[in-house]
């Protein structure tokens, strides 16, 4: 443990909270329709948008229209995606040459893409061409990251609004997140990561002799633009294979500090935007600190057993930091396992370390937070949609432990929200465990292991969690890039995404109709710390129930068999 | 029904047009006029000669060049068109006798006693395969081997790894560090 470690995750702390409070006031005043700075800037291309598709900005519909209207944008994204791979060969921009992606291969990707996961069977630099890479892959980076700040925009109006019917138009807050919030974000992002070193150009790879006279070919590319917003959207979709870990995506420890940063901005602010939606900022601030608190304990367990190491390796007569393999030597140890906290925390899923070259449990960390449904913080809207479902569900407890009525906001919640809340909780959850299970014991599973023992079933529970969690890292090790796991983790990740995002409107749409009912003595104050660690526990102990006996067995074994010897 | 498909698919080609495009050329325009070497690469030249990019590792199979991390990039390693790392676990035998294997050639190279400590980056496998880093102990470790294949005094080696250290960034982000192919250029530099 050093100083410059604890000084470097605590500064990340702090700038982010210092940046997510006027962002979260910000949003809140974009998806209120209220006047911002920047209106001047996108208003007009926001009409000509709406001219162009026909969209009336006036008429806003229920919840099932709004539902039926993602579904519908996000199937057409995962049509023209799917296709473009398919037929890269015969468009423009493809300077490699790069034939047919696979079908299989290109069902998971359009899947993980139009998800917001960013799982990668493949190797960038090496499968996808630039207009792939661009017009396929980027425009989902924006598309997926809007479609889950637009869920969570709907949720919070059917929280706040009293006896009301409709949610929003779901194309108007699509519009608006992406004019509003992600495309000036991430324009500023990628000039700022070009300046420390990420490239941007539509050369065609260079070949060259090295200084001892060795050949070596450099991919190129449009990285930066994509870099931004894979960060921004918490997509993390690399485009390189080796994702944030490459000199090219991620050169220097400040890009690497900004990247970090721009994962959890967002995730960060739309408590605060929730706060002052819904008419009382403390609502959100207990949500935020509690996100904070489950943070840093999970950042000080990986960070511990980073630096704690690899015994094993001491004992062959290696000095410094034991648990190397799989790091770069300019982000070290602690930014290693701050950088892996923070793309599990979100459903981001970029890295600047192999996970599966991690210590056991600083491996374990990612996983449970994936497991617990990534809501310490966790993707752009995804994380308090996710979180907002545990509030409902500790609001419904602390109501059975007293005998009332369990309210929040000022209004009750009844059977059609604990139904959906519960759906929300499970879907990611059997998936997780029945996929894992499945993969354990079939032929088609194993063979794709790398690491043999407990760690390769971390390595098939690590993915499935990934896939249901849409997160998008891995314990990479594992041969993903096979019909099974094409297929096996595509259906997990839709499942993951929308088995959530339609309870989660549904949730919206029987909470916007419901009355206001009047503050008694005995309602429950959500906005306390006594709230704050009941939801922290909730979250912990739902997660903890349903995975330990998995986790057992995989990480937690192995970190047994590397103290052992 | 057709008609929320037809809104969908000209909704999704406007956001082709605006982020699949226009934003990744507006980014590009910007970046080739302010940063143009780093958006074409930060490559590194020698008499003219591009010999690769600063940021990107390189093999150095010459032992008068101070030695690059391990690489699992590609077949024989900083194959800058597959990267990636061994994604060896920290229990797998494979991994660990590798170690051993790589420290023990290290200490054979450089001189050193059987049970002298290696730095830890030397005898393991980066992320992305093509760190162009190594640790300045990693440096000094291999200063008295290459004094001595280049005629050169220990200590002028020693203060070119000094010189060529990189401190953290800010004085506060990431980790002291030595790029390989900037030390290496140096190193040619002294010795013509």
């Amino acid at each position: 443990m050093s100083t410059m470690d604890i000084v470097q995750i605590l500064l990340y702390v702090v700038i982010l909270t210092f940046l997510a409070v006027p962002l979260g006031r910000y949003m809140a005043r974009v998806f209120s329709g209220e006047k911002t700075w920047t209106d001047p800037l996108f208003r007009p291309l926001e009409r000509l948008i709406y001219r162009l598709t026909g969209t009336d900005e006036q008429t806003e519909t229920g919840w099932k229209q709004y539902a039926g209207a993602l579904l519908i944008f996000n199937f057409c994204g995962f049509i023209v995606l799917f296709f473009l791979q398919l037929l890269q060969k015969y468009l423009p921009l493809n300077p490699q040459g790069f034939g047919a992606v696979s079908p299989d291969l290109a069902f998971n990707t359009a899947a993980s893409f139009v998800t917001n996961t960013n799982w990668q069977a493949y190797a960038g630099e090496s499968t996808m061409s630039y207009l792939v890479q661009m017009a396929g892959l980027t425009v989902q980076n924006f598309v997926s990251a809007a479609t889950g700040i637009v869920v969570v925009v709907a949720l919070t109006r059917g929280l706040a609004r009293k006896s009301a019917s409709t949610i929003g138009n779901f194309w108007v807050d699509l519009t608006r997140s992406i004019l509003w919030v992600l495309l000036p974000l991430s324009i500023i992002g990628a000039l700022v990561l070009t300046q420390q070193g990420v490239i941007q150009n539509f050369s065609t790879y260079l070949h060259l002799t090295t200084l001892d006279g060795g050949k070596q070919t450099l991919a190129m590319g449009p990285v930066a633009s994509q870099e931004a917003i894979k960060m921004f959207g918490t997509n993390g979709g690399g485009f390189f294979n080796a994702n944030s870990t490459h000199p090219f995506e991620n050169p220097t420890p400040i890009t690497n500090f900004l990247e970090m940063l721009f994962i959890l901005l967002i995730p960060a602010a739309l408590p605060f935007t929730f706060g002052r939606m819904v008419g009382n900022p403390k609502q959100g601030r207990v949500i935020f600190v509690t996100m904070l608190i489950l943070f840093l304990i999970f950042v000080g367990a990986a960070y511990s057993s980073e630096i704690y190491g690899n015994p094993n390796v001491t004992a062959l007569g290696i000095s410094g930091p034991s648990a190397m393999e799989g790091k770069e030597v300019r982000f070290g140890i602690a930014n290693s396992a701050l950088f892996a906290t923070i793309t599990t925390a979100a459903s981001c899923g970029a890295v600047n370390a192999m996970h599966d070259s991690l210590t056991p449990l600083g491996g374990m960390i990612p996983m449970l937070q994936m497991m617990l449904g990534e809501v310490v913080f966790g993707g752009v809207g995804a994380g308090l949609y996710g979180m907002l479902i545990f509030v409902i569900l500790t609001v419904f407890i602390v109501g059975l432990m007293v005998g009332r009525t369990p309210e929040y906001l000022g209004k009750k919640i009844e059977s059609w929200e604990i139904k959906m809340a519960t759906i929300a909780i499970l879907v990611p959850a059997v998936t997780i465990l029945i996929g894992s299970a499945l993969a354990s014991v079939t032929k088609a599973g194993t063979s794709s292991i790398l690491n043999s023992g407990p760690h390769g079933l971390s390595e098939i529970l690590y993915a499935f969690t990934s896939a249901g969690a849409n997160n998008g890292s891995a314990f990479a090790g594992l041969n993903a890039n096979t019909p099974f796991y094409n297929i096996a983790l595509g259906i997990a990740i839709l499942l993951g995404r929308f088995g959530i995002i339609l309870p989660v409107l549904a949730i919206a749409g029987g909470m916007v109709k419901k009355k206001a009912v009047p503050e008694g003595p005995g309602t429950f104050q959500t906005t306390g710390i006594l709230f704050g660690a009941l939801l922290a526990g909730i979250v912990i102990i739902v997660s903890a129930l349903t995975f330990f006996p998995a986790l057992a067995l995989g990480p937690i074994v192995e970190h047994l068999i590397m103290i052992g010897k | 029904m057709l008609k929320q498909f037809t809104k969908g698919f000209a909704m999704l080609l406007v956001m082709i047009v605006l982020t699949g495009i226009a934003y990744p050329l507006v980014v590009t325009g910007l970046a080739q006029l302010f940063f143009p070497h780093q958006a074409n690469g930060s490559l590194a030249y020698k008499n003219g000669q591009v010999v690769g990019s600063q940021l990107i590792g390189q093999n150095f199979t010459d032992l008068k060049y101070f030695q690059p991390r391990p690489s699992a990039a590609g077949k024989d390693g900083y194959d800058a068109t597959a990267s990636g790392g061994s994604n060896l676990g920290p229990t797998n035998k494979d991994f660990l006798n590798s170690v051993a294997e790589r420290a023990n050639t290290i200490r054979q190279q450089n001189g050193l006693s059987s049970n002298q400590a290696v730095p830890s980056d030397l005898v393991t496998a980066s992320a992305s395969g093509l760190d162009p880093d190594i640790t300045p102990e990693g440096a000094m470790i291999q200063v008295s081997r290459i004094a001595k294949l280049r005629n050169l005094p220990a200590e002028t080696v020693e203060n070119l790894v000094r010189h060529d250290t990189t401190p953290r960034q800010l004085g506060i982000f990431g980790e002291p560090r030595v790029n390989v192919l900037r030390l290496n250029l140096d190193l040619d530099t002294l010795t013509k």
